[in-house]
Parts: C-alpha cells; structure tokens; sequence
C-alpha cells in the first residue's frame, strides 16, 4: 500500500529530481531536456512523464483537505489508475474527470460519482471510482490525465516529477541505469526496487506516521512481555512450596525449567489465538475502511514466533525466583 | 545394644559422623546439631524422638541431602556427599531417597496418579510403564479407587498415603518422614505407621521417622532419641519379637547410662 504506484507503474528505471524520497515527494523540476537525453541513451524504449504533487482540494459545502494529484497518460502505458470501479480511463479523460477511490468521500466532503469539487486552480468533477487505492498519508491520491493535473497545479511548460523509463527487451536496466546516471546530471536514476526501498524507508522510518508505528509495536512488546513476566512471576511466587517440594524429590534446576518454560509456551499459544481471533475481527472490519489492516500467513507466523519469544523472555524472572528457593523450606511448613 | 548385633552386621545404606549444623547468622546462630553420627541399614524402620527444637528436622535435612552440614560427613550408599554442588545433591536425592512431610506436599492440582507420576517424570519416567507403576503402588498402599481424585477430595490419611506412594514409588534405598503422622487422627495414624512398617520390612528399605508421637512406637525397630543437639540415647527391638515393645525409653535411656 505504501509504495501501490511505484508497484503498479510499468517501468523499470525511475528519473527523479535529486533527493526525491517517495512518491509524493517530487517537486514538479523535471524538464524535457532530461526526457530528451534518456531517450537517446542506448537501451531506452519509451520515457513516461507522470506529474506527482499535493494540492489543496476545496469541498463543495465548504473546508478544504489535501490530495495527491497524479497525472499520467494511460495510453502511455506507465502508470494508470488501478482497480476501477465505476467509470473508466476514457471517463476520466472527459472535461473535469478525476478518478478517487471510494473510501475517502467523507474526508473529500462529496457525496460520490459525479461530485465536484476544485483541486488548487481548477474544478474537478469525480467520474472514475477506484476500491482500495489507499493512500499512506492521510491524502487521498487522485488521478487525472497529464496535461490536467500539470494544468490543475499551474506547471509550467511541460515539466514532470518522475519519468518512467521503459528498457528494451533484453537491456541490462542496471547498466542503462548507470549510463543514464552519467548522462543526467541533475536528476536522480534508481531501479524501481531501489525507488520502492527508499520510499518505504522513508515512510517507515523518517517520518512520524512511520516512527509512531513503530514505536507503538515496540511499546506492545515491551508492556506484552512484561505482563507476561508479572503474571508467571507472581503464579510461580504463588507456587515456590510446590517448587521447594519439587527440589526436594530431586528433579534437576533443568527439569524446574521446562516446567516454567511450559506455562510460558502455553500463555504464549493462548494469547496468541485470543490475539489472533481480534486482530482477524479487526482486519476484517477494517476493509471497507481507508485505513485497511493487512494480515499475511507469514506475518501471523512471525508474529508467533515473537509471541513465544516474548513469553520465553518473560520466564526469565519467573525462574531467577525458582532457582532462588531454597529446598529445606520443605519441612519447615 | 547386644540383640541388635545381628543386624548391624548389613552394610549401612547412610553414614553419618561428628555432624555439626549452624543455624543463622551473628547474634542469633544457633547450633542445632552438635556432633552427631547415626547410621541406617536396610529393613529397619527407625524413629527420631526429641522435643521441639532439638534439631530433629535439621539432622532430617542433612541426611536428606537438602542442607548440608557445617562440619563432620554423610555417606549415602558409600558416596560422600560432602562438598556437592546443589544439582548433583538434587541427583543423589533422585536416585537415593524418597520424602513424606507431616503436611504431606501433594500438589493440589494434580490427581493422586498424577502426583505419584510426577516423582517418576523427575526421574525422565514417562509413559505407560511409569503410569502402571504408579498404579501398582497406590494400589499397594490401598489407594486403588481414589487414583483419579485431587488431594483436596482426600482425607487427611488418604492425602499421607499418596505421599507415601510418591516417596517409595522410585524404590528408594532411604525414606524420610518428617513428623508423618502429627496431623492424622489415630486410626490414621496407625495407618501410615503400619504401612512404613512394612515397607521397612517387605521392600528391604531404611525408614526415618521424626515423630513426637508416643503411638508410633509400637512400630520401631530402633528408636533413637535426640536432646539439645546431641543424640542422648538408642534402644533396639530384640530380633523374633513382634508387636509393642519399645515402651518407656527414658527409663531405658537411664538403664543404658
Ligand atoms: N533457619 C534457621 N535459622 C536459625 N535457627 C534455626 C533455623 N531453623 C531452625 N533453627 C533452630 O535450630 C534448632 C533446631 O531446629 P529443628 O527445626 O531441627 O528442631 P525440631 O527438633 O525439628 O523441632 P520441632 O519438633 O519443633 O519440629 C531450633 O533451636 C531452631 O530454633
Ligand atoms: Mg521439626
């Protein structure tokens, strides 16, 4: 979702302005000089220009929001808007046409197909649906031709924020990649899987939405792990007479272990299906909504491998105590 | 001590000499075993008598391989256990000793059967054959229809036979009862008495019971009284005489000394 246009765009090289971080983060610097010189590189099959930026979007009752404009010519066969739902291209081609998706009327203020509304220096009519584009910001993308949104925005000439660049069949994208790298002096060139890396480092690790993720999965494995250990700790505190008697009959520190160990691998499988069964209610509720929860076969797994990783740490404490008894305390009762 | 030479002539399956316990620190040490040495043989079923705090479960405690004495030595088997680590007493323990406490220690969440088990799951005996063991001893200790209850639906002596099951269930040469009969009743009593009894006897095994309890006599083949510390005196049941003979040991104490 984070990276869904770099994904869907057909391309294999992407030109940017230098610094370019993700996808919305172009500027609109690109000239037709550096189109020119990549199509004359070797290797080089088409050159697509696609104008990327935010802009306002005023709604029809009144109060604005933002949206990315994303501007491209489907017959370029580069990028176009993906999963329609209603309407189609040549709907969206049409005076005004734009194409959202239709999770995001409310935040957009309209009511739906057909709805008008302006995007910074024009008016823009909603004629295409898509079903779940969804935007990592909180801006929902919107796509129209190229020479609307480069006119929408206000773009001078025919400048563009990225161009995608189709390889011959057989070329080498990498070599072309560095070719073109000489060539390009004040632009970027970077293969679509590094594009797709940096704006996924960028979301994840630059800015706040990213780090607020983050963080709040490293706060629930901290609190989860330490409520883990708390619990074992204080049933195993509760226990220390049965341990001290266990001691007594000879059973190894080792055995003692497996013991704890064994409470820990079961609160582990428990708490993971009680977790699982809620996260599974709260994916499926979350779909219709513009913020979708995704949930893979290998994230599930993952996610039990921290589980149990999280309740072998919190045993820790639990048989620290253990191994503190002292068996005499047998008699003594 | 002459009618008991017979039997003394069996090696001795526990050696304890010139044992000496300190308890606690600075100004409230105590010493509560002051130079002790006894020894066990097989088939006997021995009681520790002694008032409150002569060190009775302190001594108890270092035979059992769960405290370790401050100065003299114990042999388990012709193995010294002095100087062990806390995981190597834990082995000799497993493989030599069996317990039962006056507040028995079952685990409440388990079953009878899954309490005796787990003496044997200790041991890395699992499975069907440590399950039907485990089966023939609560049978053995008349326990056959209470195998699937938890201690909390057992009487007070039927909670003690499951401990006695637990302590002999891994054939241990030595077993260890501390106070075993002090919370039953006296039929109960009289139970347990009687089943150590005859797990001295029949099973070839050395019993120690810490009791206070003038009924247990009745079921000694040796009595060994402690004071202060220091064991003050040991009376033996002739060989060939069955039943309570062991009456007054203080007035046989003074005939000793
Ligand atoms: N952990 C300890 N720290 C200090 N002193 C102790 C400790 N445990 C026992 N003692 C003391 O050691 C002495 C022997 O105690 P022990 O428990 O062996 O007596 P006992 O013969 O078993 O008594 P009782 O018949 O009351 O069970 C007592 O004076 C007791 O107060
Ligand atoms: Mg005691």
């Amino acid at each position: 979702m984070i990276t869904g246009n770099i994904d869907q765009a057909q391309g294999d090289l992407w030109i940017t302005t230098f610094g370019a971080k993700s996808f919305e983060d172009g500027g609109i610097l690109l000239t037709p000089r550096e189109r020119h010189q990549a199509l004359a590189t070797q290797g080089v099959a088409n050159v697509i220009p696609l104008v990327v930026a935010f802009a306002e979007w005023r709604k029809p009752g009144g109060g604005s929001s933002r949206v990315v404009v994303v501007g491209a010519d489907a017959e370029d066969g580069g990028l176009a808007p993906w999963n329609l739902v209603q309407g189609t291209w040549e709907d969206i081609k049409a005076p005004e046409g734009i194409g959202i998706d239709r999770t995001y009327f409310s935040e957009l203020g309209i009511g739906g197909m057909g709805a008008t509304a302006q995007i910074a220096q024009g008016r823009v009519r909603v004629r295409a649906l898509t079903d779940g584009v969804r935007s990592f910001t909180q801006s929902p993308y919107a796509f129209t031709t190229l020479n609307r949104a480069r006119s929408l925005l206000g773009v001078e000439g025919e400048r563009a924020t990225f161009y995608l660049v189709q390889t011959e069949p057989g070329a080498n994208p990498e070599l072309i990649r560095d070719e073109l790298r000489q060539r390009l002096e004040s632009a970027e060139v970077l293969t679509k899987a590094e594009f797709r890396d940096r704006s996924l480092k960028q979301w994840l690790f630059r800015t706040g939405a990213g780090i607020a993720l983050i963080g709040g999965a490293l706060l629930g494995i901290l609190v989860g792990t330490v409520i883990v250990a708390q619990t074992l700790y204080s049933s195993t505190k509760d226990h220390l007479n049965e341990f001290a008697t266990l001691r007594a009959l000879g059973s190894s520190s080792g055995y003692i272990h497996k013991v704890i160990l064994t409470q820990a691998g079961l609160s582990a499988v428990f708490g993971y299906l009680l977790g699982m069964a809620i996260a599974i209610l709260i994916v499926a509720a979350s779909q219709g909504s513009a913020l979708p929860i995704v949930m893979t076969p290998a994230l599930a797994f993952g996610l039990f491998v921290l589980t149990l990783f999280m309740c072998a740490i919190s045993a820790l404490s639990a048989i620290v105590k253990v191994t503190k008894i002292d068996p005499a305390t047998v008699f003594s009762r | 001590m002459k009618a008991g030479v017979q039997k003394m002539a069996a090696e001795p399956v526990l050696e304890a000499k010139d044992v000496v316990k300190e308890l606690g620190q600075g100004a409230a040490k105590v010493v509560a075993l002051k130079g002790v040495s006894l020894s066990l043989i097989p088939g006997e079923l021995t009681l520790l008598m002694g008032p409150s705090g002569s060190g009775k479960t302190t001594l108890l405690s270092i035979l059992g391989c769960i405290l370790s004495s401050t100065s003299g030595s114990v042999e388990i088997r012709g193995v010294p256990i002095t100087g062990l680590s806390p995981e190597e007493l834990a082995e000799v323990r497993r493989k030599n000793l069996g317990f039962i406490f006056q507040s028995y220690n079952l685990f409440p969440t388990l079953s009878a059967l899954e309490n005796v088990r787990i003496a044997l799951d200790v041991r890395g005996e699992t499975g069907y054959p440590a399950a039907a063991r485990a089966e023939e001893v609560l049978r053995d200790v008349g326990l056959s229809n209470r195998m699937r209850n938890y201690p909390g639906n057992l009487s007070g002596g039927e909670q003690q036979r499951v401990a006695v099951a637990r302590a002999i269930v891994t054939s241990p040469a030595i077993v260890l009862a501390d106070e075993p009969t002090a919370a039953l009743d006296s039929e109960n009593g009289h139970a347990v008495m009687a089943l150590l009894s005859r797990i001295a006897k029949e099973q070839n095994r050395s019993v120690l019971a810490v009791t206070h309890d003038p009924r247990t006599l009745s079921y000694a083949d040796r009595v060994i009284k402690i004071e202060d510390g220091l064991i003050v005196g040991e009376d033996r049941r002739p060989p060939g005489i069955d039943g309570p003979h062991i009456t007054d040991l203080t007035k046989r104490r003074k005939a000793h000394a």
